[in-house]
């Protein structure tokens, strides 16, 4: 077990190991909070704090849990830090709270989450597991972002709610609604399998 | 209002207007992942809708009885995720000793069921909504039969693709998303039915 830093811990996440776009993981929040920019914003900034809450708390008891139970156990950590979240957000961001609506609570079954527990920071020190957390919390919320602006973009043509296209753009609704989400992400993965990188499935 | 709708109307609305996959974005993981073959995709759809309305009539009860009384209502995610994972390993061990049958068939899906979350988002909605128990149970038939229905009906199709000329970088994942966006286009035709 290493005992140093490293920093490659950190960058692997952001686009090597990206947990959309490579691993293909934890695509429901993803997909379902991306029409707006600031909803998906505060998705991803919830979701770095899940991890790197669940990263850190999973590396600290990785000892002494014990082998058997250890799956029951990460995924109470996790509830744990997404209720935390939840009551937090209803408290500081009523607005925000109830545009994340149901997939807010739903991150406790995302496979990220469990996927890092269990593959990283269960194996990892404290400050690795820190900055893996902190990687692919920030991957994932690049992946929400470069959707969420698609969508808005051709949505509404608007960034952020800031009128971008001005006042004659004919808004393509169909990108804000449920079909626009997949056809985004389909075209997308499409384009990064032709661009090149590592070929999934 | 809610309070007041008729049963039929949930079970329609949980069915095909707010399909669970193709308007909810839920359980997209093992769709996507599993549908690329019949069989499965029939095991899995089955096993859903059994699971998901065994645990939603219990994590219904569960709330209503045991966390409102108590003023323990923040604890309802932690609850409702270890009902799941346990009444699924429960179950498991009932199927195998009464049923072995039915348990070769539901094979691998069983215990992977546990981390859709198809199953956990309808018995939040369930709460959410404030259902009566027997809404309840429609409600969890109905979102669960919708996820069976929609990943049959996409894994019939998949089986076609298989042999479609395509270009090299629509193959597999890709080619399947922007399938399901034209489905959930049809879904999106039933929206103005009603409201819910």
């Amino acid at each position: 077990m290493k005992k140093t830093v490293d920093f490659k811990n950190f960058t692997l996440g952001l686009w090597k190991d990206n947990p959309i776009f490579y691993l293909m993981l934890g695509l429901c929040p993803l997909l379902a909070v991306s029409a707006a920019l600031k909803d998906a914003l505060g998705m991803g900034v919830a979701f770095i704090f899940v991890l790197v809450g669940s990263n850190i708390t999973v590396s600290i008891i990785r000892k002494i849990v014990p082998e058997h139970i250890r799956i029951p156990v990460f995924i109470v950590v996790i509830a744990t830090f997404v209720t935390i979240m939840d009551y937090s957000l209803a408290a500081f961001s009523p607005q925000l709270h109830k545009n994340l609506g149901v997939y807010l609570p739903l991150m406790v079954v995302n496979c990220i989450l469990l996927g890092r527990a269990e593959a990283f920071a269960s194996k990892n020190n404290v400050i690795n597991s820190t900055l893996d957390g902190l990687g692919m919390g920030l991957g994932f919320t690049i992946a929400i972002l470069i959707i969420a602006s698609i969508r808005e973009f051709l949505g509404q043509g608007t960034l952020f709610g800031i009128n971008i296209l001005g006042e004659n753009y004919l808004p393509l609704l169909i990108m804000i609604m449920p079909p626009g989400a997949f056809l985004v992400i389909g075209f997308l993965m499409a384009i990064k399998n032709s661009v090149g990188g590592r070929k999934k499935c | 209002m809610l309070n007041e709708l008729n049963i039929g109307f949930i079970f329609l609305s949980a069915f095909i207007v707010n399909n669970i996959v193709m308007i909810k974005f839920l359980g997209l993981c093992s769709f996507i992942g599993i549908s690329t073959n019949m069989r499965s995709s029939i095991g899995m759809g089955i096993a859903v809708v059994f699971v998901t309305v065994m645990a939603c009539s219990i994590s219904w009860i569960l709330y209503n009885y045991i966390l409102v009384p108590f003023n323990l209502e923040y604890l309802r995610t932690v609850t409702f995720i270890l009902t799941i994972a346990s009444f699924v390993q429960f179950e498991e061990i009932i199927i195998r000793k009464k049923a072995p049958a039915l348990y070769k068939a539901f094979g691998i899906y069983l215990p992977l069921i546990t981390t859709n979350c198809v199953i956990l988002a309808s018995a939040f909605l369930g709460i959410d909504y404030k259902f009566t128990f027997l809404q309840n149970l429609v409600f969890a038939v109905g979102v669960s039969a919708g996820y069976c229905f929609v990943i049959i009906l996409f894994a019939s199709m998949r089986e076609r693709l298989d042999n479609a000329p395509l270009p090299e970088a629509f193959k597999g994942v890709p080619i399947a998303f922007i399938m399901t966006g034209l489905i959930s286009l049809v879904f999106l035709g039933f929206k103005g039915l009603f409201k819910l």
